[in-house]
């Protein structure tokens, strides 16, 4: 056994993966955006925010997960605190509060941090329950642990953010034993909770009720709400088998699809590299999944693999919902494709959540 | 170590693989989405992208102008915007109406009715709602792209009609294709083509129309043009040459100002109109934008029927003109002598029925010459019963009436020339001899156009050469017909027709001309029956005038008809037929010199040489 956790320990298959999807992404917003004279040049800022995600990526791995879990509970306070001050004094793009300015006209979505943050601190707690049958009263610590973020993140308002802390916790509570009985309940309180969320719903924002209705009935109005979902059905569709080639869909170089660079890379992807293209990068992206999970099987101790199961439950969660809005499947809800969205952000997030991997993994064989 | 920290539980390995599992799934599920999109349903998507990519701007040909037969313009073209509603987003048309109501000019009924006419067209077909943009109306769409998204513009060509209710019932107008023409034109048209309607608009269509050409642009998501995939230049429509002079044009136009009725002057040895009146008319201009419903209706319901073009589709009662035929029919057919004398006291009887001539103390005795230049009822009467209804009918009809004369114009009428055998075929009973006796005098069931008499009389002083009239300039094979009449009858004929106009006392003696040989026969229908005019005081008649020269193997013929006149034929109708003679005949003699004026009332006793006037009215 080493002393020491050492580089040479990271998962270099895990890097590839990400360094192949990391590439692909970077191409396709190359070709999104090189025709549009105001977003030129948005590959190398988004080279940038990688190859500061990889210095995070390495700095975050040097710091021993445990350490970062002792500090827990100080790391939670931090987070909300961040996102309380976000709703004080943050501005607002697109209709919502998440930005922070950090400075040299950089502004930082604090939400991001928070996920960082809920994984370790979810981590620790189900270490710490010590017990693969969960109870109720644990449950509801880690509903509430969940709830307090999401709650704040709700109102910025960003419904996406918010949904995407809750895999976490549910996966988080699955390996930690939770009963059948109350995942059976769960399940069903989630079922009932649809149709109350329903008739919630004029409490939503105006343009969160619209892209429910959108997501409804995307035909009713193709130039209006339901332009989006329809204009990306149409570009990935359009794209048939084979793609219409690099630079030539027309979906994705006119303009047609929404926000082409980020949320809706893989539209774009879709109409220009084909069936072919989405198979490569979606087998990509269960590789990734994967090899999170192999990680998280070898991890030294129920912490590390908390950790690691919670990136995976983020990372899996983003994957499923942003290619099942992109087809149509899921409202238009404002998740990026982990790796290949334009995003300075959740770009940064997911390299130091890959930190956060690599530091357990190098820590496998370390006592 | 913190106790959180102690290992002594195991990794659960089991519901790990669970989650593997779970991720296999979900991506193998998220493939057959895609699957379905970019395989199954791939065809429709890359027609949804083709369909958002492109857009198809038709460049509209403008129409052939029409010349008259110096290459003068009649009737021209010139590029003008419509202002297209793009019915689409009708949310963003809901939140733009007061503002396109304020900015246009438009009514909101109107708007309104106009969506919902095109209620079931496809949402990506757009409306016209402004079909002649001002300026400012350009203006106004230009400058609030951006926040009234859903206005257009369309380049297109108007028709313009210069002269506005000149020629115009000729002329005819247009309008946008009708869903009947659209079916049967095999996808030649498209909803909101302009085609011609009625007229020379109509009968020349396919020569004035032009192909419309296509411009594909590619747009982006915003509709701004990125650039051009192909361009298909419109073929502009080729002018037609009329054979309609516009200074004899302008002339009878203006004779019949403010009257009803028509003209038709002809050049009687090649069949080229030469002018074309139609009265009441309409100004073609207000069909070339859209026609408001309520004109439309108007133009439809006026008894006064504007719309028709009178020249070639009044069928019309031809009075005493009528004794051209009679004449020489005769004079040709020998089945009355020559020099049948009758006297006239005013009236006759036939067939126990008293019949008036319309000069009530009578003619006294009378010969061919005189019944033909005082118009003389009774001689006519009288003959006529020698002739029977058949022999007459074959000559009329010999002589085109009761025939389309085949003037290049649609819906020309027949008008009616009875036989025995028609009356047969069409009332089922015996022809009544004392209708005979009407026909005689250009009454009862007989009608003709204007376009028929003009054609006759110069038939008949053409020694029975019938031409086709005709308004395109070089029409291909222009038919001719030959009705050969005797040299005799001829000369008979045309020397009582000269002495209508040349002789003192002739129905048409205030007509004559210096220097021109103008022949010519009035005549004057009246529009109720003797009896029933008298009763009811409505002395309203039809007055004609047919005058040709010169005398034989005339240049040029006119009929007019003014309708619902006081006056007898030589007055109503003799001046129109008059000036436009005087003019053709000035403008020829002056050369390729502009419009010839008219002439003041011709001096009291001119007598040239072989004047023969012939007038008359029957009663």
């Amino acid at each position: 056994m080493k002393d020491r956790p050492r580089t040479q320990d990271f998962d270099w298959a895990l890097l590839a993966i990400v360094a192949a999807i990391s590439t692909i992404g970077v191409l396709e917003i190359y070709s999104s955006t090189h025709a549009a004279p105001n977003m030129a040049g948005l590959q190398w800022k988004q080279l940038t925010w990688i190859g500061i995600g990889v210095v995070g990526m390495f700095l975050i791995s040097r710091i021993d997960y445990h350490t970062l879990m002792d500090q827990a509970p100080a790391l939670y306070m931090f987070g909300l605190a961040t996102l309380l001050v976000v709703l004080a004094i943050g501005h607002s793009r697109f209709g919502a509060r998440r930005w922070v300015a950090l400075g040299g006209g950089v502004n930082l979505q604090v939400s991001e941090l928070m996920k960082l943050i809920i994984i370790i601190v979810l981590a620790r707690f189900f270490a710490e329950a010590r017990t693969d049958r969960l109870t109720l009263t644990d449950l509801v610590k880690v509903a509430v642990l969940t709830g307090v973020p999401v709650g704040l993140i709700l109102i910025q308002p960003d419904l996406g953010t918010a949904m995407v802390l809750v895999p976490v916790a549910v996966v988080g509570a699955f390996l930690a034993g939770i009963e059948w009985k109350h995942l059976a309940v769960g399940a069903v309180l989630v079922a009932l909770m649809i149709p109350i969320g329903w008739n919630m719903r004029r409490h939503l924002k105006p343009y969160q009720q619209q892209r429910i209705e959108t997501f409804l009935h995307p035909e009713e109005n193709p130039r209006g709400a339901g332009y989006q979902i329809l204009q990306s059905e149409i570009a990935v569709g359009s794209g048939g088998f084979w793609g219409k080639g690099f630079g030539k869909g027309s979906q994705n170089q006119l303009g047609f699809v929404p926000v082409r660079y980020s949320d809706f890379i893989l539209a774009a992807l879709a109409e220009e590299q084909g069936f072919i293209g989405v198979c490569v990068v979606l087998l990509l992206y269960l590789g990734l999944i994967l090899r999170l999970v192999d990680n998280a099987q070898k991890a030294k101790d129920r912490a590390g693999m908390f950790v690691v199961i919670g990136v995976t439950a983020i990372l899996g969660f983003h994957v499923l919902v942003n290619a099942s809005m992109v087809i149509g499947y899921m409202p238009v809800t404002g998740i990026p494709l982990p790796l290949m969205s334009y995003g300075g952000s959740s770009t940064a997030f997911v390299f130091l959540a890959l930190g956060l991997v690599m530091n357990v993994r190098m820590r496998r064989f370390v006592n | 170590m913190p106790s959180w920290n102690v290992n002594d539980q195991k990794v659960p390995q089991e519901r790990l693989a669970l989650v593997s599992y779970t991720s296999v799934v979900f991506v193998v599920l998220l493939l057959v989405g895609f699957w379905k999109l970019q395989v199954v349903q791939s065809g429709h998507f890359a027609d949804l992208a083709e369909r958002n990519r492109v857009r198809s701007i038709p460049i509209i040909a403008p129409r052939g102008a029409m010349l008259d037969r110096e290459g003068r313009v009649l009737v021209d073209s010139y590029p003008s915007f419509s202002i297209l509603l793009l019915r689409e987003d009708m949310k963003a048309i809901e939140k733009s109406i007061p503002q396109i109501i304020d900015g246009l000019g438009v009514s909101r009924q109107d708007l309104q009715q106009t969506l919902d006419a095109a209620k079931n067209e496809p949402k990506f077909q757009p409306v016209v709602i402004k079909p002649a943009a001002s300026v400012a109306d350009i203006a106004f769409v230009e400058s609030h792209r951006a926040d009234i998204p859903v206005l257009e513009l369309l380049m297109v060509q108007r028709r313009r009609y210069p002269h506005g209710q000149m020629l115009a019932n000729t002329i005819g107008y247009v309008g946008e294709v009708s869903p009947q023409q659209m079916d049967q034109s095999d996808g030649h048209y498209r909803p909101g083509d302009i085609v011609g309607k009625a007229g020379l608009e109509r009968q020349y269509n396919e020569t004035l129309e032009g192909t419309d050409g296509m411009r594909r642009v590619v747009v982006n998501s915003v509709g701004k043009a990125m650039r051009t995939l192909d361009n298909v230049e419109a073929i502009p429509g080729k002018p037609i040459q009329l054979t309609i002079d516009y200074d004899l044009q302008a002339i009878a136009e203006n004779d019949m100002q403010d009257k009803e009725g028509a003209v038709v002057a002809m050049d009687a040895r090649t069949g080229e109109i030469l002018a074309m009146v139609s009265r009441p008319t309409f100004d073609p201009n207000d069909f070339a934008v859209r026609i408001p419903s309520e004109e439309w209706a108007r133009l439809n319901r006026d008894k006064e029927t504007p719309l028709l073009n009178r020249a070639i589709q009044g069928q019309l009662a031809p009075g005493s003109v009528f004794k051209i035929v009679m004449a020489t029919a005769m004079l040709d057919s020998k089945a009355v002598p020559e020099s049948t004398t009758v006297y006239c006291p005013g009236f006759a009887n036939f067939y126990g029925r008293t019949f008036h001539c319309w000069r009530p103390q009578g003619h006294g005795s009378v010969d061919l010459h005189k019944a033909i230049v005082d118009s003389c009822d009774v001689f006519f009467y009288t003959i006529g019963k020698q002739l029977g209804i058949d022999r007459i009918h074959d000559y009329a009809a010999g002589l085109g009436l009761g025939h389309r004369t085949g003037v290049d114009l649609p819906g020309e009428e027949t008008g009616i020339m009875p036989s025995e055998e028609w009356v047969e075929r069409v009332f089922h009973h015996k022809w009544y001899a004392g209708e005979t006796i009407s026909v005689s005098v250009g009454q009862g069931a007989v009608t003709v156009t204007p376009i028929q008499l003009a054609r006759m009389a110069a038939a008949v002083a053409s020694a029975g050469t019938l031409v086709q009239p005709h308004l395109f300039k070089n029409l291909p094979d222009v038919k001719t017909a030959q009705f050969p009449l005797s040299e005799n009858a001829v000369e008979q004929v045309t020397q009582g027709l000269y002495g209508v106009v040349n002789e003192g006392g002739g129905t048409g003696y205030h007509l004559r001309l210096q220097n021109i040989d103008l022949c010519g026969k009035s005549g004057t229908a009246q529009l109720m029956s003797y009896n029933a005019a008298n009763r009811l005081g409505n002395k309203k008649m039809d007055g004609w005038f047919v005058g040709f020269a010169p005398r034989r193997n005339p240049e040029i013929v006119v009929a007019a008809i003014v309708q619902n006149t006081m006056e007898h034929g030589g007055e109503a109708a003799g001046p129109v037929v008059r000036d436009v003679v005087k003019a053709y005949y000035d403008k020829k003699n002056a050369g390729t010199q502009q419009t010839a004026s008219v002439a003041p009332p011709a001096p009291p006793a001119p007598v040239r040489p072989i004047v023969a006037t012939v007038g008359g009215a029957s009663r």
